[in-house]
């Protein structure tokens, strides 16, 4: 088998088997009050490192590069209230147009 | 914003998926990318869309693409995927208690868990939206396989999707999402407490440890409670 297909399937495999762990293992459970404590606060954090390696990495650097324009875009629109939708479409546009620049 | 108050009726799959359609149209024209980078990296045109069928986590995908394509060998491409989707094993137990039926039928809608369909279906109490989860899920399914599908076939008419700033839409919609959570002390400590450990480690660590490290971080959330 190739290198490529080996990959397909093996990373497929992996990739279904994390997906399921939790929800086969523990699913259609209330999450006892201990564990629902942690997982409230897995979303914050978990939301901050996407953030942060979205924005400021690029490979192994950290970088100050367009898209910190866009986030700020982003932060604008938060704290106006605006919609998602308008804090991800300022985004990509700050983002884009500084790259134009 | 997707924070729900218990007295209003749970979205149903469809709105789930049509609150997902803006991130869809994001999430295909990364599909078509992946598809145009695979298939120029001798994927072939079938082993692409294969993969966005089973694996359907794009940074993973990526990742196997460009380990191969730089030599990187099998067992490095295959590690470098799994770090990345190793998040996928807290984002699991978050979900867990909204995946009901059983385990052939939890398997099967624990797929259409990614870090887009749980960020938007997040109530910001660790409780989550089953009808979003899964509609909007479901909906990001189906456009990251025809987005691939179109970039194996169709070759990269779209051009690079950086020149749309579309990579820049991701940490937006976490960032906007992150924002609405932060009422509580004890979630601001652990989204300082993440983001300052993804930072320090992306110079020293593999991509996805970071991002696996700071979801410890939710421990220390709970700690300061």
């Amino acid at each position: 088998m190739s290198d490529v297909w080996a990959a397909v399937l093996l990373v497929g495999a992996a990739a279904m088997a994390l997906k399921a762990a939790g929800p086969v293992v523990a699913g259609g459970r209330d999450l006892p009050p201990r564990a629902l404590q942690l997982v409230s606060a897995l979303a914050p954090a978990l939301l901050a490192a996407f953030v942060v390696t979205g924005t400021f990495t690029s490979g192994r650097s950290v970088v100050l590069d367009e898209r910190a324009l866009g986030l700020g875009a982003a932060a604008v629109c938060a704290w106006l209230r605006a919609p998602l939708l308008a804090g991800v479409v300022a985004a990509a546009v700050v983002t884009a147009a500084a790259r134009a620049v | 914003m997707s924070r729900t108050a218990p007295s209003q009726p749970p979205a149903t799959f469809r709105e789930g998926a049509r609150a997902a359609i803006p991130l869809c149209v994001v999430i295909g024209a990364f599909g078509v990318s992946f598809g145009v980078l695979a298939r120029a990296n001798g994927f072939g045109v079938v082993a692409p869309i294969v993969m966005s069928m089973t694996t359907f986590t794009g940074a993973s995908q990526f990742a196997v693409v460009s380990v191969l394509a730089d030599g990187g060998g099998l067992g490095a491409a295959v590690l470098a995927a799994v770090l990345l989707a190793s998040r996928y094993i807290p984002i699991g137990l978050s979900v867990a208690p909204v995946i009901t039926g059983p385990a052939p039928a939890r398997f099967v809608q624990a797929q259409m868990v990614i870090d887009e369909s749980w960020a938007v279906a997040n109530r910001g109490d660790g409780t989550i939206e089953r009808g979003t989860l899964l509609g909007a899920g479901g909906a990001l399914y189906v456009s990251w396989l025809a987005g691939t599908a179109l970039g194996v076939v169709g070759g990269d008419f779209l051009g690079d999707p950086e020149d749309l700033g579309l990579d820049a839409a991701f940490p937006a919609l976490f960032f906007v999402l992150l924002a609405s959570q932060l009422k509580k002390r004890q979630n601001v400590a652990a989204a300082l407490a993440g983001g300052a450990i993804a930072l320090v480690l992306a110079p020293f660590a593999k991509a996805g440890v970071p991002i696996i490290a700071a979801s410890a971080a939710c421990v220390f959330g709970w700690w300061r409670r």
